[in-house]
């Protein structure tokens, strides 16, 4: 009996497991190898035998696109967070005996903590970098092309997210507030656009924002605007094709979260002397985080490696390491390149990915 | 039963000046086109333990809702001290609910929950700890102050629930079903515990209950409800003594109710009382009766399980009938006793068991006497 449970789930697993891995493998070969003028369009190959293949791997492309550095973010950001969890607790039962406290607080015991954590950082930093000259040549940068677009990615991803829980949480709301007979109408709405393919869809948004497209033949017709705007080809445009494409991720999680809620627990707020407005600020929004969290990362995730809107919408001068990617595999064909580029994209989205899941289980509790 | 103090009685419902805290007018509720609350008529006294009783969905959480504030009358008005309190919001009533659902906030502590009231108020912060560590005392919270509501029993989420409409110390308190998930002991003590803080605090309560027992301990007047009406409001005693219906009668108690019509007055029949014939060929019933009923007329005698004894001789009393016994249900303090009287129609008597099980004298298929004086029923034309 439990052989069989444990077959059933192992193969849909190992399928995954496979696909995964196989495919990770290649691209991570792939990455240390050398650009050739060959096909394929890099050495060392198989063809050159096994051992003689993995001795000519090197780490030159990751140099190359600057990944110390990343690396070096990466675990400045993994070494704060760490730090603020150790510490955050300690702070706020020093600053707070009892179970009698505010937001106030909560905020003053989180700043001084993160000031703390930034501090401690800071001089493991200094201390690293005095004791290894050497991690200097470590973190240089030789073409900051990629390192760029790894910020502008994720200052991309961070604005969009932001952007689209501002617009998905009233959404999800007032789904939660309708009428229970419209609620499964409502829901579809959100789903449907999923009925169509998501590159007709960004496509239907350049003939929408191009200078002749509908929006600025409707703002000219009506006498809002004496010439055209140029939305297209602008960030504008990138960030309108994303909240518009991921609205529904956010969209659903917060509204499961709002839907499972009680409606007498407002009520009950309201009862105990709240208006309704701080009855939604003590009451709702507390019991929606799970949905919010959850909704942020759901757009969060794949919008960091987002390729086809920024291709399609941004135009040159919006960088994103999806497009990055892109160009140096087609257009360079530096395959080497490409996949180191490739391979530091999904170590970085391994924070997001991990905090998700404990979100997930937090909230299951 | 809660016996009335019998130096001063409590008693401002039979007091012409005395002033109701809530009326309601003509109240009705619909949802769509299903009425909830039917052009109901009610004043509730300050300092009252008002117990609401009747059978699931006849609108019991309805009228509590309405003066909480959560739905608002269809017609008629709610007056609150003489104010009308349709447009009052719900914060702003000096009115604190126990949900039926306890409704407590899952983000938060037992501790949190209880203060939430307290904190909406300007109650200064070391006050407020005070009086939730003695609400947590009262309702024997004190080691669960620290959990989350997940993390506790049904029956100490009621007492969380109880705590916190407590804390705010509010001029109304509705309680709907705030004692049925707890066992019969703490039950008991949280009965007393609430009228103990009734009687210091001078709050007034209204209770929803489906336990009659508690309304009998805790009311000082009890509703009896039917499908969003009221069949009899009036004290326990005289709910239970004095039913205005076979409805009410049947409901709080046990009881038997014979069908009959009003015989012609004779000279057995002693002067205000009034003979009631219930089969052709038996004696008919001898009761009471205040106000005098026509001849003929259909009406219903009931009469209470223990007011009816029962011997194997036939005894001299107003009332007599004899009977089989089918079925004998033993309780421990008291034996209810299953007698037919007539085919289809079955007393039940009830007898303290002041022996032990093996010296009673009373057995199945026995031939028996049960008997009762003409004070002991009621006869009711509803
Ligand atoms: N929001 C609503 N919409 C439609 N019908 C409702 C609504 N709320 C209550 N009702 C109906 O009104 C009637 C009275 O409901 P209410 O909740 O007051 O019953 P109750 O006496 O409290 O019952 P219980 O003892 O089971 O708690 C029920 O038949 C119920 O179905
Ligand atoms: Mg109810």
């Amino acid at each position: 009996m439990k052989l069989r449970r444990s077959f059933l789930i192992a193969v849909p697993y190992t399928w995954l497991l496979i696909f995964f891995l196989v495919p990770f493998g290649i691209v991570l070969k792939i990455s240390f190898s050398d650009i050739a003028l060959a096909i394929p369009p890099y050495t060392p190959t198989l063809k050159d035998g096994f051992w003689q293949m993995l001795s000519g791997l090197d780490l030159e492309n990751y140099a190359f696109i600057g990944a110390g550095a990343v690396f070096a973010l990466f675990a400045v950001v993994v070494i704060s967070i760490a730090m603020f969890q150790i510490v955050y607790p300690r702070v706020r039962r020093a600053l707070i005996p009892d179970a009698r406290y505010g937001v106030f607080d909560s905020a003053a015991a989180a700043l001084t903590t993160l000031a703390v954590a930034l501090v401690n950082v800071a001089l493991i930093v200094a201390v690293l970098g005095l004791l290894f000259p050497a991690l200097k040549a470590f973190v240089d940068i030789p073409d900051f092309l990629y390192f760029a677009a790894y910020l502008s990615s994720l200052k991309i991803a961070i604005i969009s997210t932001f952007l689209t829980l501002l617009i998905g949480y009233p959404i999800a709301y007032a789904m939660a507030r309708a009428a229970e007979h419209w609620r499964p109408t409502l829901l579809m709405l959100v789903i449907l656009p999923f009925w169509t393919s998501f590159l007709i869809r960004v496509y239907a948004w350049i003939g929408i924002l191009s200078t002749e497209g509908y929006l600025n033949q409707f703002l000219l017709g009506v006498g809002i605007i004496g010439e055209p705007l140029a939305i297209l080809n602008t960030p504008i445009a990138v960030y309108i094709g994303i909240v518009y494409t991921y609205l529904p991720f956010m969209v659903l999680p917060i509204y499961a979260a709002l839907d499972k809620m009680d409606d007498s627990l407002v009520e009950a707020a309201e009862d105990l002397g709240c208006t309704a407005l701080s009855a939604f600020w003590l009451v709702t929004a507390p019991l929606s985080k799970p949905g919010v969290i959850a909704g942020c990362f759901l757009v969060f995730i794949p919008t960091l490696g987002e390729f086809v809107i920024p291709s399609l919408l941004g135009g040159s001068n919006t960088v994103m390491i999806g497009k990055v990617l892109w160009e140096e595999f087609f257009n360079n064909r530096d395959w080497p390149v490409a996949s180191a580029v490739a391979v530091i994209l999904l170590l970085i989205l391994i924070i997001p990915i991990v905090l998700f899941q404990r979100n997930q289980q937090e909230a299951d509790q | 039963m809660a016996q009335p103090k019998p130096n001063k009685v409590f008693a401002p419902w039979d007091d012409p000046d005395a002033k109701p805290i809530i009326q309601f007018k003509n109240v009705t509720k619909r949802f769509g086109d299903f009425t909830a609350i039917d052009n109901l008529t009610l004043d509730i006294y300050p300092q009252e333990f008002f117990a609401l009783l009747g059978p699931s969905g006849c609108g019991k959480t309805t009228l509590m809702r309405m003066l909480g504030g959560f739905e608002t009358p269809t017609e008629g008005t709610i007056l609150l001290d003489g104010v009308d309190i349709g447009p009052v919001p719900p914060n702003e009533r000096p009115v604190n609910m126990m949900f039926q659902s306890y409704a407590l906030f899952p983000h938060l502590s037992v501790w949190d929950n209880i203060a939430f009231g307290l904190k909406r108020s300007n109650m200064p912060k070391d006050q407020i700890g005070e009086r939730v560590e003695r609400m947590l005392k009262l309702t024997q919270l004190g080691k669960f102050a620290k959990r989350k509501p997940h993390q506790i029993s049904g029956g100490q989420r009621q007492r969380v629930a109880l705590a916190r409409s407590l804390a705010k110390a509010p001029k109304l308190l509705l309680l709907d079903e705030p004692l049925g998930a707890l066992d019969k002991k703490l039950r008991n003590e949280t009965q007393f515990e609430l009228m103990d803080i009734q009687e210091t605090t001078g709050t007034t309560f209204v209770i929803v209950t489906h336990d009659q027992e508690e309304a009998m301990t805790v009311a000082s007047r009890v509703a009896v409800m039917v499908d969003g009406n009221l069949a009899q409001v009036a004290t326990p005693d005289q709910i239970y003594e004095a039913p205005s219906s076979t409805y009410v009668a049947d409901f709080i108690g046990d009881v038997n109710i014979i069908e009959g019509v009003v015989d012609l007055p004779d000279a057995e029949v002693p002067d205000g009382a009034v003979s009631i014939r219930w089969s052709p060929t038996e004696a008919p019933i001898i009761a009471m009766m205040d106000t005098a009923l026509p001849t003929a007329s259909a009406c219903h005698f009931a009469i209470r399980p223990e007011k009816v004894s029962i011997s194997t001789e036939k005894p001299e009393a107003k009332n007599v009938m004899s009977g089989k016994i089918l079925d004998i249900a033993y309780l421990g303090n008291i034996s209810t006793y299953h007698v037919e009287v007539a085919p289809g129609l079955i007393i039940k008597a009830q007898a303290t068991n002041v022996r032990r099980l093996s010296r009673r004298n009373l057995t199945w298929d026995d031939h028996v006497y049960l008997s009762w004086t003409d004070t002991a029923g009621v006869v009711l034309t509803e």
